[in-house]
């Protein structure tokens, strides 16, 4: 499902959300010389693509007390991934689930989960629980809680970036 | 609706499927029974409260761009610096502390493979430490929003 250098272009005007002003929408195309109607189709399609996973409010899980932000990783053999991966993905409390490449010898992790909550004692018993169901138990495992946040905001894939390829 | 009220509703209810129409807060505000102009105002209210970052999108990883988590082992006496050389970089979106000798986590993404290579570079020559890259290998949770507890 490629995208166009219009997806690229109306993704990079959204980055830092969609205005608040009664008609948003034509205010993004305004910006892009795109119609209104057209912001909304290109919008759909990017969805029904699942370019973009979802397209809502997204919230600051600390400033509503969700503190307790643990990103668990364990060292899974290569031939267990899909199995465990799948498993550990499926409980509900689980915000994110992702294999990611090893970096030996700092990092030999895998497989990463993030649990948000409100308290670092409930989330350790999630983790535990977690482990122990999935037969996770005799892998390697570090928990890190998120300690200070230095930056959150949208990504930014397009266009905004471009120009300075090349440079510095 | 009292004032908690529209707010747990707009925090928790319209993370995911936000209208797509011309005029969207307009139809939250007949959802929930208000004006758009209440819908409006509060949104503005929990975005300077900040406990909504945008209304948004949230990219599949690996569709469009290139991203990546990086870590960086970094001395306890440089962290504030480190971490502000690294919030520098406009690719840079997340970075947190955690609690681990690897304790500076990031995620950069990038329009290209090539922007992300060059950028991870200059952020080890800026910061003049190794940077762990962690690219993404198979997603099998994305972020399909978060239910918050009733409060």
């Amino acid at each position: 499902m490629p995208i166009d250098e219009t997806d690229a272009r109306l993704l990079a005007a959204i980055a830092d959300g969609l205005p608040l002003t009664p008609r948003p929408y034509a205010a993004v195309g305004e910006r892009l010389r795109l119609s209104e109607s057209r912001v909304l189709s290109r919008l759909r399609r990017l969805i029904s693509d699942q370019v973009i996973v979802r397209f809502g409010v997204i919230v600051r899980h600390r400033e509503l007390g969700y503190k307790a932000n643990a990103m668990v990783a364990w060292n899974v053999p290569d031939d267990r991934v899909a199995g465990l991966g799948r498993k550990i993905a499926s409980h509900p409390f689980v915000t994110l689930c992702y294999e990611r490449r090893r970096c030996p010898p700092d990092w030999p992790y895998n497989i990463y989960c993030m649990i948000h909550g409100t308290e670092e004692q409930a989330v350790l018993e999630q983790i535990d629980a977690l482990s122990g169901d999935e037969g996770l138990s005799d892998l390697d495992r570090v928990t890190l809680f998120s300690r200070h946040r230095f930056k959150q905001r949208g990504a930014r894939y397009a266009l905004e970036t471009k120009p300075l390829k090349g440079a510095a | 609706m009292d004032p908690t009220a529209i707010e747990y509703r707009l925090l928790n209810d319209y993370q995911r499927d936000f209208p797509l129409e011309p005029r969207p807060y307009a139809r939250i505000a007949a959802d929930l029974g208000i004006d758009e102009d209440e819908v409006l105002a509060c949104l503005a209210g929990l975005r300077e409260a900040g406990a909504v970052s945008r209304v948004g999108a949230v990219i599949r990883p690996g569709t469009v761009g290139a991203s990546t988590l990086a870590a960086i082992r970094v001395p306890d006496h440089r962290l504030e610096e480190v971490a502000a050389q690294v919030n520098a970089f406009p690719e840079v979106n997340h970075n947190y502390e955690r609690d681990h000798a690897i304790n500076l986590w990031f995620v950069i993404t990038a329009p290209d493979g090539d922007r992300l290579a060059q950028v991870l570079r200059e952020i080890e020559n800026k910061v003049e430490l190794q940077v762990i890259d962690l690219p993404l290998v198979t997603a099998f949770h994305i972020d399909l929003g978060f239910e918050l507890k009733c409060r």
